[in-house]
């Protein structure tokens, strides 16, 4: 059986991605892989590469990662941080086009039954059909 | 070998409803089952997959509902016993009181 894979928060708000990352881990509990991050370097509300992919890191899993996003920026940061991860995790995380808590709560409901990675982005990305 | 087919049925008392919390436990227990299992607000349906986050929170049913539960596979007696304990318990969460836990 393959690793479960891991969620990574990614709001411009360092409370909100806390407080999205507290709402998976008592509602999914400990088993989930997870990674949060949010504001810029300076405090401020943003988001950052660098942080995005420590997230990212928090998160791994051999099964990837399904990275949840807020606002606009964090989307196009955290697509800059896929493209600098080393080249054997690169096809492994993906963003999910959904928003960030209810789809961080899906995808890790989904991610902790064994799902794949991109059963975990279906599921979370089902929430808002397009 | 035949199949079984297993039914239940349990009238939600939780406070809040099938809302997050409660959905996600119950499609959590539902996953640790190799049956196909689904749920439903009346005994003739609409039928969803109670392995399915989104399907179960998108039931939206309120405290008083009467949730139905059909089963089938190896072991679909202990999965319909087991999802409807839990609603029966009130998903362990004291009266659904959601400020607790």
């Amino acid at each position: 059986m393959s690793a479960a894979v891991g969620i990574a928060i990614v709001s411009h708000s360092a409370e909100v991605a806390r407080g999205t990352a507290d709402m998976v881990r008592q509602m999914v509990g400990d088993a989930v892989p997870l990674g949060h991050c949010g504001g810029d370097p300076d405090g401020g509300l943003g988001t950052s590469v660098e942080r995005i992919l420590a997230a990212i890191d928090d998160a791994w899993s051999e099964g990837g990662v399904a990275v949840l996003v807020d606002l606009g920026g964090a989307e196009t940061n955290s697509e800059m941080a896929i493209e600098l991860l080393p080249a054997e995790r690169q096809g492994k995380v993906v963003i999910c086009n959904a928003p960030i808590v209810e789809g961080a709560v899906m995808a890790a409901t989904e991610a902790w039954g064994g799902a794949s990675l991109d059963q975990v982005r279906a599921t979370a990305e089902e929430l808002s059909p397009p | 070998m035949s199949t079984t087919q297993e039914y239940g049925s349990i009238l939600l008392t939780h406070a809040v409803g099938l809302h997050a919390r409660p959905s996600v436990k119950l499609t959590k227990l539902a996953k640790g089952f190799v049956a196909r299992i689904e749920l439903a607000m009346a005994d003739n349906g609409p039928w969803v997959d109670a392995k399915s986050i989104v399907k179960v929170m998108g039931t939206k049913a309120p405290q008083g509902t009467v949730l139905y539960f059909r089963a089938e596979g190896a072991d679909a007696a202990e999965a319909v016993q087991a999802l409807t304990e839990l609603v029966a318990r009130d998903f362990d969460e004291g009266g659904g009181d959601a400020a607790s836990g």
